[in-house]
């Protein structure tokens, strides 16, 4: 899976929490749950989203690396290539 | 015959403009079925049905307000047939569209007119009507549609909280603590039950946080209830919370999460996860709008040290929780680092002490201090 379609993955599955959310003004260099304002359960959602989308579970100590909108693309572009795993992309 | 009536809705929440009936005359009910929805000033709340039973007839149409307590259905007990209950008149369809039963002062209105105004917001007792003796009609409610600015739930919202709250500082004399409290076992225990579950299972700290408060309230009763009219204090007989939950859009409900103690984590996580959905996307049911004999606040990992919150009347206590952080900690005597938790319970002077107090939130530091057993 490319960076493109990985980015869009993550902006669909943030929609999905904060349908409000202006994607254009997301920066992707800041702290993702400040910028869309995301809790804890906002964010446990939208990593079970990824896990749909994407088919990668992030796990909890990992949450570290993907803090930005880019390392969290970034990681899941590196977990994707090194997965034996075939993504699972819903139609 | 069983009148149903409206029920409460919340200590804040005194009327509803009934959406949609989810039933209909003749149709059987059982307990716990949602029969009606209704809107409130924070959101539109399924309504359900305390008995098994058929419906034998809607006391109210679409669109109308009414009082908390109103009766808004006739239900037939199990056993009960229609011809045993024919006390209440049979009103037919027709009829019972000309001549509602009487529900406080209602407008004379045709239904289609009262169905648009529902559609259009419009607070149908305030319009004034053009037709014959003063029947409002489709046109009046078109028009006043078009002079009236669109119904804001936002400042609907925030005059519900505006009441509830000032109505709280104005009667409760509040005394407040705080406690710092160490998280590392609870955190430890968390993590690892966390790394080896599927995605699905994990659980929040809060899960923790609101079963260790429900299990300290077993052994301080007189922070889990309601000050009663009358200056009495009735203990509440389960341990249901409420849960401070945010909207998005702005504002904030507290539905009740139930029998907090009695319930394992994985449970409470699952129907907490479900309780944060519904309230965010307005499915909430009758029965999670009232009963909390407490209320907790958790401000999450992306918020502040400390929460010193408002109780929520008729409750006498208010439980909130910081920021979960790594914070200096001394260990035996020694310096470490440890994620901590500052806790606080706001509590009515009325029915307990600060004393009281201060052993409920040590008895909830200990408690946290064992996260196998909550």
């Amino acid at each position: 899976m490319d960076r493109q379609l990985i980015s869009s993955q993550v902006l669909s599955a943030l929609k999905g929490i904060a349908p409000e959310l202006d994607v254009e003004c997301l920066r992707g260099d800041r702290s993702l749950r400040e910028e869309v304002d995301l809790d804890s359960m906002d964010w446990l959602r939208f990593i079970e989203a990824l896990n749909k989308r994407v088919g990668i579970a992030i796990p909890e100590a990992d949450y570290q690396q993907v803090q930005t909108l880019d390392t969290l693309v970034d990681y899941l572009l590196q977990k994707g290539t090194t997965s034996a795993d075939p993504p699972l992309i819903s139609p | 015959m069983i009148e149903f009536n409206l029920p409460s809705l919340g200590a804040d929440m005194d009327e509803g403009t009934l959406l949609e009936w989810k039933v209909q005359p003749g149709e059987t009910v059982r307990r716990g079925q949602v029969i009606a929805v209704v809107d409130t000033a924070k959101a539109a709340v399924e309504i359900e049905c305390w008995h098994d039973a058929t419906v034998a007839q809607l006391l109210i149409e679409v669109g109308t307000k009414v009082p908390v307590g109103t009766p808004i259905a006739l239900l037939l007990a199990p056993g009960e047939d229609a011809s045993s209950a024919a006390l209440a008149p049979r009103i037919t369809g027709h009829e019972r569209i000309e001549t509602p039963r009487a529900v406080g002062s209602r407008p004379r209105i045709s239904p289609a007119a009262r169905k648009r105004a529902a559609e259009l917001g419009l607070d149908a007792t305030l319009l004034k009507g053009s037709g014959p003796h003063g029947v409002i009609t489709l046109d009046d409610v078109e028009s006043a549609g078009r002079a009236a600015t669109p119904p804001d739930r936002n400042q609907a919202m925030r005059q519900t909280i505006a009441m509830a709250m000032s109505r709280s500082k104005r009667e409760i004399p509040h005394y407040y603590l705080c406690e710092t409290l160490a998280l590392g076992n609870a955190m430890t225990w968390l993590q690892a039950h966390n790394a080896q579950c599927p995605l699905q299972e994990r659980l929040l700290p809060s899960v923790l946080l609101l079963k260790a408060v429900a299990l300290a309230l077993r052994a301080y009763p007189r922070l889990n209830g309601f000050w009663r009219d009358g200056n009495t204090f009735e203990p509440a007989t389960g341990s249901d919370l409420g849960v401070a939950i945010s909207l998005r859009q702005g504002g904030l409900l507290a539905p009740v999460l139930h029998d907090v103690a009695a319930k394992s984590l994985p449970q409470l996580m699952s129907e907490l996860a479900n309780l944060v959905e519904r309230t965010r996307s307005g499915a909430l049911r009758s029965s999670e709008l009232s009963g909390a004999g407490m209320t907790v606040t958790i401000l999450g990992d992306q918020g502040v040290d400390t929460v010193i919150g408002v109780i929520y009347p008729p409750q006498v206590a208010l439980v909130g929780f910081g920021r979960i952080s790594e914070r200096p900690w001394v260990h035996e005597g020694q310096l470490c680092v440890m994620p901590t938790v500052v806790s606080s319970l706001s509590a009515d002077h009325r029915a307990s002490d600060g004393h009281y107090g201060a052993r409920f939130l040590v008895e909830l530091g200990h408690l946290l201090q064992q996260p196998e057993n909550l």
